[in-house]
């Protein structure tokens, strides 16, 4: 079981991850806010499912079931960008 | 083990099913059917729901068949005539096909055969029907309002901009239906994980268990995303907020993406219950265990998962990127595979078994041919070339409903016939059965044969006029969609006669292995009197006792 | 004795929780596709229109944004705790951390519609109230339309979510929960708890799409 104690930690890496996102995004890395920004969220998302939801203690099917979601998700949006990625635009003469 | 000739009269119960107490008579009145929880009632509730939608579905069709029997038919004006069709194929596709095997046959079965009082969550179960039949009314709503004329696939920007048709009313209707395949799903989902009667391993499981968990996933997967797709249109369509709208930089193309990604694995959802049905019906009519069951179970997993990767090849000719299309005209191949293993496994229990040709055998044999021709002819369309002189014509009508109604409404009634002793506790008329399983069959390929050449030689879908010189083969095609219609009607009419006329069931009418024919037809509310336990492999047919004389 | 709160197709109490958690499991997997339907479609339009979104997300308010993230954070831990509470079979306290959530709850829904207002206002309303003129002037259009059908969708489960857990008040209220049986309140903090998820990508997705 996850402990009461864990739980408060845990809310104060997120809130620490928030302030550390929140900050970055006023920091001008280029491609790479993009990038800072997404795996931070991850990383909340990740803290939430594994203690508040208590993945960490779950059968192995709640991981499939969140990893499949998550997965066809993925396979969603890489459908959609092979084709909006590899569009050409072909400009009247 | 006992044989069943052809025309023998089936032993009949010793007790009459007027003393026994079971789920149709422990309770009596309407408020115990409308807030029932078990799952073979509800059921029975969704086989009224969607018969009602089928007969509506296939008013809108007929008449659309009479309209082609001339060349510049005018029974109905090409405004009506875009609303038949979109209507046809909304009610046909979600209010029919998509529920049929696994909100009806799922729902009485899959807790019997896997040795379960009832489904996990039987409440979610019964508001799964009333999300549907709200859906439903919605649809109907939109039918007296005109009906749409998108089509059932509502592409933008004509379903969000241009259209002047009740698009929001129908989109508001398929929506709410969307949730009752999601708790559905949800619900076979959790009972085949976890509801299992002690000794039933994942691989001593029927085959339709399976198909149907497979396609519980899908689903729950696949379902979320035209519900989004379609409030987008609909959100589009109310407040302008363009996102599929070209003005304002919106892609009309990302709304095919996002429809596709449903509506192909949509079709695996009405095709795996279907083949699932045949696997046990191919099983007990041959008295032998399905070849290759390991091969037929992942076969059905990898339709499911392989469905998920070829929306792309609906818009080949949408102006998809060409790199795009090439794998999805790949992988449309890799996913026949699976297919043509099934297809292979059946014939194969076939072989060197004992066959009886029974009803649901002639709807299995019906279901094998026309699935294998329908399912060719999707190879036709995968292939990039092809696909570009047929696409949008009636080759493509006729490849999607060989599959859907050669296939998967040819699999429903069979297992309707098979499971109707359980269900109903009365057995039909078998030589009723047999005419009309034969009628459809006809019916069918003459209705859909040759719209293959009519596509083909170029006669474009959803218009209501085309050259004369393809008269004749519209013509065949209406006539064989009459005799069809016949077809479909005898059912309706004999199951019903049945359900109060007719001789009573034993409780293993086939000689069927399965925990299903364990209990009384019909069976008790609870399914079984004491929780069995499994130790057999499934499609033990070498060694069970026949049918209960 | 037979347990009260056993349905009738369950064995046993363990089995039928295992259900319970795996059936709101199953319902979460097909919310993130619900979701993710309109996370496509944003990614689709940022990657056609990046320097547009940038812009547009400009108009957000960063502040507001992230206090909304910080709130909704701390009411996952209220929520957590809540869930903790009711395992111990403690009425007040889990009736205590339930009304945290829903207060939390409540404050970002209230800053939610403070700012949906602000926009209306500003003329950033797609639909209703849209009068923006400049440089991208249809792009920033576009992305106002999936801030408020996105934040829309999510405040909407969050309202589903608060009357969830309304019911669960009256429920621990009523004092019908105990260390046996806690089922709906676990699977209501998983809802909770995945609603928060969604918001998490939601912020950077709009909030955070400048770089200065």
């Amino acid at each position: 079981m996850i402990s009461k104690k864990t739980d408060i930690w845990v809310a104060v890496a997120l809130l620490v991850l928030l302030v550390l996102t929140a900050w970055l995004s006023k920091v001008n890395l280029g491609a790479w806010n993009l990038a800072a920004a997404m795996l931070i969220a991850v990383a909340k998302a990740l803290l939430v499912v594994i203690f508040f939801m208590e993945m960490k203690v779950s059968p192995r099917l709640m991981w499939l079931a969140a990893a499949m979601g998550i997965f066809w998700l993925g396979l969603l949006v890489g459908g959609v960008l092979i084709d909006v990625g590899t569009r050409v635009i072909v400009l009247p003469h | 083990m006992t044989t069943i000739a052809a025309g023998a009269r089936l032993p009949v119960a010793r007790r009459s099913v007027v003393e026994r107490e079971h789920y149709l008579n422990e309770s009596v009145g309407v408020r115990s059917w409308l807030l029932t929880t078990d799952h073979k009632r509800i059921g029975i509730l969704f086989l009224i729901a969607i018969t009602f939608f089928f007969v509506a579905g296939g008013i809108a069709a007929l008449l659309m068949r009479i309209n082609l029997l001339t060349p510049n038919g005018y029974i109905v004006d090409p405004e009506t005539y875009n609303r038949l069709f979109s209507m046809h194929g909304i009610m046909m596709v979600w209010f029919f096909l998509i529920p049929s095997i696994p909100a009806v046959l799922g729902n009485f079965v899959v807790p019997m055969m896997i040795g379960a009082r009832d489904l996990a969550f039987p409440r979610l179960n019964l508001l799964s029907w009333y999300i549907f039949v709200l859906g439903g009314l919605f649809t109907l709503a939109d039918v007296v309002m005109g009906g749409v004329d998108t089509g059932w696939t509502f592409y933008t920007p004509f379903s969000s901009t241009y259209s002047n048709s009740a698009v929001v009313l129908a989109i508001v209707g398929v929506f709410i239906s969307g949730f009752s395949s999601i708790l559905t799903g949800l619900n076979f989902i959790v009972t085949i994980h976890k509801m299992r009667a002690p000794g039933m391993t994942w691989f001593r499981l029927p085959l339709f268990i399976w198909s149907m968990y497979t396609t519980a996933v899908i689903l729950v997967l696949a379902s979320p995303v035209i519900a989004i797709t379609l409030v987008l249109v609909a959100l589009e369509r109310l407040f302008h907020i363009g996102i599929f709208d070209p003005r304002f930089g919106g892609d009309p193309l990302l709304f095919q993406h996002l429809f596709w990604f449903y509506s192909h694995p949509a079709v695996y959802i009405m095709v795996l219950p279907a083949m699932g049905v045949v696997s046990e019906l191919v099983a007990c009519f041959s008295r032998k265990r399905v070849f290759g069951y390991k091969f037929v179970a992942f076969a059905s997993i990898s339709i499911g998962v392989l469905g998920f990767l070829v929306w792309g090849h609906h818009m080949f000719v949408s102006g998809q990127a060409i790199y795009a299309s090439v794998v999805f005209s790949f992988l449309s191949y890799v996913v026949a595979v699976p297919s043509a293993i099934k297809v292979f496994n059946w014939t194969m229990t076939m072989r060197k078994g004992h066959v009886h040709f029974a009803t649901p055998m002639l709807y299995a044999y019906g279901f094998i041919g026309l699935f294998t021709i329908g399912g060719l002819t999707g190879l036709f369309l995968a292939a990039l070339g092809l696909d570009a002189h047929v696409h949008d014509t009636y080759f493509v009508i006729a490849h999607f409903h060989f599959i859907m109604v050669g296939g998967s409404v040819m699999a429903y009634l069979g297992g309707i016939h098979y499971w109707w002793p359980k269900i109903s506790g009365k057995l039909y008329p078998e030589m009723w059965g047999r005419i009309s399983a034969v009628l459809i069959f006809a019916g069918f390929n003459l209705t859909f044969l040759p719209q293959f050449i009519l596509g083909y030689l170029g006669m474009p879908r959803r218009f209501p006029h085309y050259p004369p010189e393809f008269q004749a083969l519209n013509v065949m095609s209406t006539a064989g969609a009459s005799i069809l219609g016949l077809g479909y009607l005898l059912p309706l009419l004999y199951l019903a006669w049945s359900a109060r006329y007719a001789q009573n069931a034993p409780p293993n009418p086939w000689g069927a292995t399965g925990l299903e024919w364990q209990t009384e037809s019909p069976p008790p509310t609870h399914n079984f009197e004491v929780t069995p336990v499994v130790t057999e492999e499934p499609y033990d047919y070498g060694e069970i006792e026949g049918a209960y004389a | 004795m037979p347990d009260a709160h056993l349905a009738q197709q369950f064995d046993d109490p363990a089995q039928q929780r295992e259900a319970a958690k795996l059936g709101m499991w199953v319902f979460l997997m097909s919310e993130i596709l619900f979701f993710g339907g309109m996370f496509t479609a944003y990614i689709t339009y940022r990657v056609d229109h990046p320097i547009a979104w940038v812009i547009a997300s400009h108009h957000l308010d960063f502040w507001l944004g992230t206090t909304d993230t910080a709130l909704l954070l701390i009411s996952s831990l209220t929520m957590a705790l809540a869930v903790h509470s009711a395992q111990e079979g403690s009425r007040w306290v889990t009736a205590l951390f339930l009304t945290l959530t829903m207060i939390l709850g409540l404050l970002f829904l209230g800053i939610k519609f403070f700012e949906y207002a602000k926009h209306y206002g500003e003329g950033l309303f797609p639909g209703f109230n849209f009068t923006y003129k400049g440089p991208y002037q249809r792009e920033i259009f576009l992305f106002m339309s999936f801030y408020f059908t996105m934040t829309g969708w999510h405040a909407i489960h969050m309202i589903v979510g608060l009357g969830l857990l309304s019911g669960m008040l009256a429920i621990t209220l009523a004092g019908k929960f105990s260390k046996a049986w806690h089922n709906p309140i676990v699977i209501t903090g998983l809802y909770w708890h995945f609603v928060d998820i969604v918001w998490i990508f939601l912020y950077p997705c709009f909030y955070l799409v400048n770089t200065r």
